[in-house]
């Protein structure tokens, strides 16, 4: 019988010791760090079990304090709508929302019931967002990295920035923004592609899911190869972009004998990154073009020729099918 | 104990673990295959094709659901018209205060009063709309219920006359007063108004996001019903050409707020018939008239029907109900929509023919026909 090893998410080593303080090169890092990095074994089994030191710093701060503002304001309006009633607050959590404003109030200010409170909480949202943004840049460079986490993170803003900030004040008016609530903001999703004659019919759209589902893909496809080459040091990977060892040597081998064809250490990670990137960024860009340039796609569509045409008729009569046949019944 | 077996263990190591594994897979493979070939596949399923193939245009049900009798058909009374003949007496001839119905023959009255007695009070029987049934008196109609009921006959006469489009889209079925009431005072999946559903908000913040049955449990909002099949607001929400200058701001521009209002609709729609999507439109294109199903034109006329009904019958009858027969947040009468006769069926009572035996419900004109 073969031997058949059980593996799951959880990582199967980890690492518990003296904590890791990490470089403090130009003297001064250390000032705003927490001091005392202690060891977890649950996150152990997801990533490093080492917690901390934590920089916050100002951007920080700032974002983190906005940020709470600002689910607060969500979560004290949702609240406020079912009259204060915690039990109520709990049963319809997933259906309740903080709206936009209605319509007619264009770009200027709503009163706070009728969307107010929604543009203030967009206010301290995109100050979090912008402030998190920042630290990603600053961290990078107090760490001399590349920028790469600080755009990766900017693609996802566009996409924000397209929904809430740029579309509305194309279109005029801050009610077409998204509602912030679980179901409400799928409802959004649903309703704006049916308003705009069928999202599936915008190329971006379509670009966009290519990248979605692609990142997927890749993901699977190089988690699997490293976990695959592991028992031969394949998982210290920027080891073997410079040195190649005999796991990249199998790991390779194994997708030119698959495909003809093999990414490398360094390119699957480049792949892997432009597809996460380019998902928002082609996503963002439907989305714009969505209510400002194009206000049907399925006619546009029509217009440009990649809306088949069917053969076939409609209605279930033109099948030979009658009701009463279908529920069982005679003729 | 048993140290010999304990040895004789720890000295032949053996893998029972994959084996054990092995005969388990194999042991439940044969037990399911034998009850598939005894009892058979116990999620068959019956599908209806509505489009061109490529479009995903079908209804699929399981067939344990699809043939399935409507639990209400079994209740349904019905009798045979009594073909009039001369000398025959008319109902308004021999009865007091008969304001409608009074040109059908005293037997087919009787006839008529009988079914709808059964179809509609079969436990408090005529009482509950002839106050003085009990007493031989029965032209009193000092209760509600008796005022209604006639203004309930009429609905009935003309939908079936000016609506057969719809009643009778594929074969002729009718209405009658069972159709809705099915045994009941009052019929199942009436509804109200009752927006806005939130405190604390203003506009189209007020009117979604909780759980109703104007909304169908969705977060959609919930006041579709009374917007589309009261009032008179469109419900297309589309442009025609693939670029319109439009406004959110202006009134008449339609926004994905009011693309959400129509899918509550639809999705009431869709749940009153237990059909989906595609049993009306091609979803690649909801909007387009090329693309639907006949069942869409049936739909349209029963849209118009219902607003009809509920403007011209049941909203008027709103001083006639005692409080505990209106509405729970305004008071309002009772209405009707797609769900108060279909209950969840394609055709309401599964497309049985509830008119043929009585031409008396079927027009307004007062001149029936018993051929």
């Amino acid at each position: 019988m073969p031997m058949i090893e059980y593996q799951n998410i959880f990582t199967q080593v980890q690492v518990q010791g003296t904590p890791e303080m990490g470089m403090n090169d130009n003297g001064r890092m250390m000032e705003e760090r927490t001091k005392n990095p202690f060891f977890s074994t649950l996150a152990g089994f997801l990533g490093n079990a080492q917690i901390g030191p934590i920089y916050l710093g100002w951007t920080g701060l700032v974002s983190l304090f906005t940020g709470i503002l600002a689910l607060n304001i969500i979560g004290l309006n949702m609240l406020a709508q079912v009259d204060w009633s915690i039990p109520e607050f709990i049963r319809q959590g997933f259906w309740l929302a903080l709206e936009p404003p209605s319509p007619e109030y264009g770009l200027t200010i709503p009163p706070l019931y009728d969307g107010g409170w929604y543009i203030i909480a967009s206010f301290f949202l995109l100050i979090s967002v912008m402030s998190w943004w920042a630290r990603s840049w600053l961290l990078a460079k107090e760490q001399k990295m590349g920028k790469h986490v600080f755009w990766a993170f900017g693609s996802a803003i566009w996409l924000f920035l397209v929904l809430g900030l740029f579309r509305p004040i194309l279109m005029g008016s801050w009610s077409e923004a998204v509602p912030y609530g679980i179901f409400p903001h799928l409802d959004w999703t649903t309703a704006f592609s049916i308003r705009y004659g069928n999202l599936y019919y915008n190329p971006f759209h379509c670009l966009s899911i290519v990248f979605l589902y692609g990142s997927v893909l890749l993901f699977a496809m190089h988690g699997g190869t490293i976990l695959a080459v592991t028992r031969y040091g394949g998982d210290r990977e920027l080891e073997q972009i410079v040195d190649r060892g005999t796991a990249t040597e199998r790991a390779a081998l194994f997708w030119r004998w698959t495909m003809g064809f093999n990414a490398t250490m360094e390119g699957i990670h480049r792949w892997a990154w432009w597809f996460a990137v380019l998902t928002p960024i082609t996503g963002g860009i439907g989305i714009l073009l969505t209510g400002t340039v194009v206000d049907n796609w399925f006619i546009w569509a029509q217009e440009h020729h990649f809306a088949p045409a069917y053969d076939g008729s409609y209605g279930y009569e033109a099948y030979g099918q009658t009701y009463q046949s279908f529920i069982g019944g005679g003729e | 104990m048993l140290p010999w077996f304990k040895n004789w263990n720890k000295d032949n190591p053996t893998d029972i673990y994959g084996p054990a594994i092995l005969v388990g897979v194999l042991g439940v493979a044969v037990i399911v295959a034998a009850f598939v070939v005894v009892v058979g596949q116990p999620f068959a399923t019956k599908s209806l094709q509505t489009g061109p193939r490529g479009t995903g245009m079908v209804q699929t049900e399981f067939v344990s659901e699809i043939e399935n009798e409507d639990p209400t058909l079994a209740a349904y009374y019905t009798e045979e018209p009594y073909v009039p003949e001369d000398g025959d007496r008319l109902a308004s001839e021999v009865y007091e205060n008969v304001q409608v119905l009074g040109n059908v023959t005293e037997d087919n009255f009787n006839r008529i009063m009988l079914a709808m007695t059964q179809w509609v009070s079969p436990e408090q029987g005529c009482a509950y709309c002839h106050v003085g049934a009990a007493d031989g008196n029965y032209a009193n109609d000092e209760l509600y219920t008796m005022k209604v009921a006639r203004r309930m006959i009429q609905m009935t006469q003309n939908l079936n006359e000016g609506w057969a489009g719809h009643v009778n889209a594929n074969q002729e079925v009718g209405v009658n007063c069972y159709t809705c009431h099915r045994g009941e005072n009052v019929p199942s999946d009436i509804w109200f108004r009752i927006t806005p559903v939130n405190e604390a908000a203003e506009g189209w913040a007020a009117v979604q996001n909780r759980v109703t049955m104007q909304s169908q449990y969705t977060s959609l909002p919930s006041d579709a019903l009374e917007t589309y099949l009261l009032e008179d607001e469109p419900i297309g929400v589309h442009d025609f050409a693939s670029h319109v200058d439009s406004d959110p701001t202006d009134p008449n521009t339609a926004t994905w707020q009011d693309a959400e209002r129509t899918y509550s609709l639809m999705n009431y729609v869709s749940n009153s018939l237990g059909v989906n999507c595609t049993f009306c439109h091609n979803t690649r294109a909801f909007y387009d008239g090329t693309q639907v199903t006949p069942q869409w034109a049936t739909e349209s006329l029963g849209i118009a029907m219902v607003k009809e009904m509920n403007q011209d019958y049941l909203v008027p009858l709103e001083g006639e109900y005692p409080e505990n027969r209106l509405g729970p947040v305004y008071g309002d009468a009772p209405k009707a929509a797609c769900k108060t006769c279909h209950k969840g069926y394609q055709q309401p009572l599964q497309g049985l023919n509830v008119i043929a035996d009585w031409p008396e419900l079927a027009t307004t004109s007062g001149e029936y026909s018993y051929e």
